[in-house]
């Protein structure tokens, strides 16, 4: 019974360094079995690791190497960095290459002659004093220190040499003895002997990690601005992962989730829209002339329904298509459409070159338009809060107006899965299974500008039981469209219905 | 100004005592971290009977940086470009603090004797130096006798 309750016990110790508390135990029992429950339904496993889990992680590595190689810690550390970390290519090469050559292209000494060294080392140090080829001081050897290869230098020059490697060359697992000519690697026990200064250290340890994490196929860093978690796989799939600090992306390509199109496409049109910079540029630029008056708008916000501010005008048009608003609100709604044939007529009447520009264009414009109203995501996310809080001075309690809430993250969902969905169709050859891809795209899309127009209307005592039902009908019918929409395209994956232009 | 760390001052007073053949090395009056330096081309190079002026300064981390060399001597060899920028390893990536203000010199004084085109700073210069290598010693000798020997 004894022994049963000491290894739990030190599990805790050695896997959570922060605290020791009894309290703290069952709270991530609890958040890690919510967690593979909710990687289970989405059958892709991964964890979320901290900077010092990786660590903890490069350690184990190294651990369980040392319990079949006999070697010195900080050698097989080096040995497992040549290696890029890769554990059966060291066993491989330690037990069926020449281990002389492997240590010479390693850059570290045999272990096994370092006795010799040592002693030399020994004689030497009792001769009393040395001259550092560094200062050019004259010191008691026992200020003077080196590595197995026996270049001595003084402890002053030597954490001088390895704080400009590390802070100004950026150099961690690879920085060499400082002598001239000689290759022999600088290992970790050594560098934190000789650096004391915080700073120095913490780059230190923050390089050999990085350097871990990037020649680990299985890791990645989350790419968040200051996020310094990192995702663990069992298999490298271009799948979505959600760190702790929420950002999700795909693993595969670190851009963010992108279903459904395939990372390859996706890198391909990130390139196109950097490389026709000119013509980015004006697309992206942000504004728009009304169809009817010719005044320049800005659209800092809300949905796709335009009703121009200038008296004398007022009209009311789509801010995609530029089009009438008339059509769209009913449920005829062909904005997302390009048409082929009229494309065709037009390659006839103009040149080549123009049309595909055109088409560029048409499938661009929609995608910066979902991705510029993705980007006032935290407006309208702070707008909804003013009318959830308006909301409940109308006697509806707490609970009554998350709807609103729940409805801006499926809009803000829909509009990414739309964004992407143009990516998609860009390349997409037409058949019929590509038809019913745009009917299901049309669908969602003139939905979600709906739902997006619901968000945006003044909430009054009279409107609100109507506004509620109608938010939460369209939200659930986005969802579901958006579901019925990826399903669709996931299936086409399997079965190769889907036939690029490239 | 910070204090003249002891290893510049020993390094100097070294320098003077024993000087590398070939090579003069004088710390400017008003700055002791720069030098004036006169390299003579190696014998039997197309450098040979030039005097080639360089400048070296000691930067502020230096041992631990590497010093900075130029010529300022027009020179015509493809490891050396019309700024007198000199492509060598041990002025770069494989500086180590053990080396010295002599042993770059002496480094130097080698690429003259051992000009190599495969790894070239002045490109039109390492080009010919590949496909005629007779015509850019030609060149090479010309312009030491043009701007190495006058002064």
């Amino acid at each position: 019974m004894n022994s049963d309750e000491e290894i739990p016990s030190d599990e805790v110790d050695s896997g959570n360094v922060s605290s020791s508390d009894d309290v703290e135990f069952p709270m991530e029992v609890e958040s890690n079995t919510s967690r593979e429950k909710q990687n289970e339904i989405e059958d892709y496993p991964y964890e979320v690791l901290s900077t010092e889990q990786i660590v903890q992680h490069m350690v184990d590595s190294i651990k369980e190497v040392n319990s079949v190689i006999q070697l010195p810690h900080t050698t097989i550390r080096i040995l497992l960095n040549h290696f890029k970390w890769d554990k059966e290519k060291l066993m491989e090469r330690y037990y069926d290459g020449d281990q002389e050559q492997l240590y010479t292209e390693a850059r570290v000494v045999n272990p096994y002659r370092k006795s010799i060294n040592a002693q030399k080392k020994q004689s030497r140090r009792s001769t009393g004093t040395e001259e550092c080829e560094i200062c050019y001081m004259i010191l008691p050897s026992s200020m003077m220190t080196g590595l197995e290869c026996s270049h001595r230098f003084c402890t002053h020059c030597w954490t001088e040499y390895l704080t400009t490697k590390i802070m100004e060359e950026g150099l961690g697992q690879t920085i060499s003895c400082a002598a001239h000519g000689c290759d022999i690697l600088v290992d970790d026990a050594t560098v934190m002997n000789l650096v004391k200064d915080s700073k120095v250290r913490l780059k230190y340890q923050q390089i050999i990690t990085n350097s871990f994490v990037q020649c680990n196929r299985l890791l990645r860093w989350c790419p968040s601005p200051d996020c310094n978690n990192v995702i663990k796989v069992h298999n490298v799939e271009p799948r979505p992962v959600t760190c702790k600090c929420l950002h999700t992306f795909c693993f595969l390509c670190g851009e963010n989730w992108h279903d459904p199109v395939k990372c390859h496409l996706l890198k391909k049109w990130i390139k196109k829209c950097d490389d026709d910079s000119e013509t980015s540029n004006w697309i992206s630029a942000n504004t728009k002339e009304c169809p009817r008056c010719k005044v320049t708008i800005e659209k800092d916000g809300g949905c796709n329904h335009m009703v121009c501010k200038n008296q004398n005008c007022k009209a009311d048009f789509c801010w995609v298509c530029l089009g009438s608003w008339e059509p769209h609100g009913s449920s005829w709604y062909n904005c997302n459409r390009y048409d082929e044939e009229e494309a065709r007529a037009a390659r006839d009447a103009q040149e080549r070159s123009r049309s595909a520009l055109q088409r560029y264009l048409f499938y661009c414009n929609r995608y910066m338009n979902h991705m510029q109203s993705l980007k006032f995501e935290h407006k309208l996310y702070a707008s909804v809060k003013g009318k959830m809080e308006e909301m409940q001075h109308h006697n509806m309690s707490w609970i009554e107006v998350q709807f609103l809430k729940r409805a801006v993250d499926i809009l803000c969902q829909c509009r990414q899965t739309l964004m992407y969905t143009y990516v998609f169709a860009f390349y997409l050859k037409k058949n019929n299974q590509s038809v019913i891809f745009e009917d299901n795209q049309s669908d969602l899309e003139s939905a979600t500008e709906t739902l997006s127009e619901y968000l945006e209307r003044d909430i009054t005592s009279e409107n609100l039981a109507d506004i509620k039902q109608k938010v939460q009908d369209k939200y659930r019918y986005c969802d579901s469209r958006r579901k019925v929409l990826l399903e669709h395209v996931h299936e086409g994956y399997e079965k190769d219905w889907w036939v690029y232009t490239e | 100004m910070a204090a003249l760390p002891r290893r510049i001052i020993k390094e100097t007073q070294r320098l003077m005592a024993e000087p590398v053949p070939g090579i003069s090395a004088v710390p400017d009056e008003s700055n002791a971290r720069y030098f004036h330096v006169i390299v003579t081309g190696p014998e039997d190079s197309p450098f040979e009977g030039g005097l080639f002026k360089l400048e070296l300064f000691l930067p502020e981390d230096y041992p631990m940086s590497a010093p900075k060399v130029r010529f300022i001597t027009k020179i015509y060899h493809p490891n050396i470009d019309k700024l007198g920028r000199i492509c060598l390893d041990i002025l770069k990536d494989k500086w180590s603090p053990a080396l010295q203000i002599r042993t770059v010199l002496l480094s130097i004084q080698a690429l003259l004797s051992a000009p190599n085109p495969d790894d070239p700073l002045a490109n039109d210069v390492a080009e010919l130096w590949k496909i005629n290598e007779i015509e850019a010693i030609r060149n090479a000798k010309e312009w030491t006798r043009k701007y190495a020997m006058d002064n």
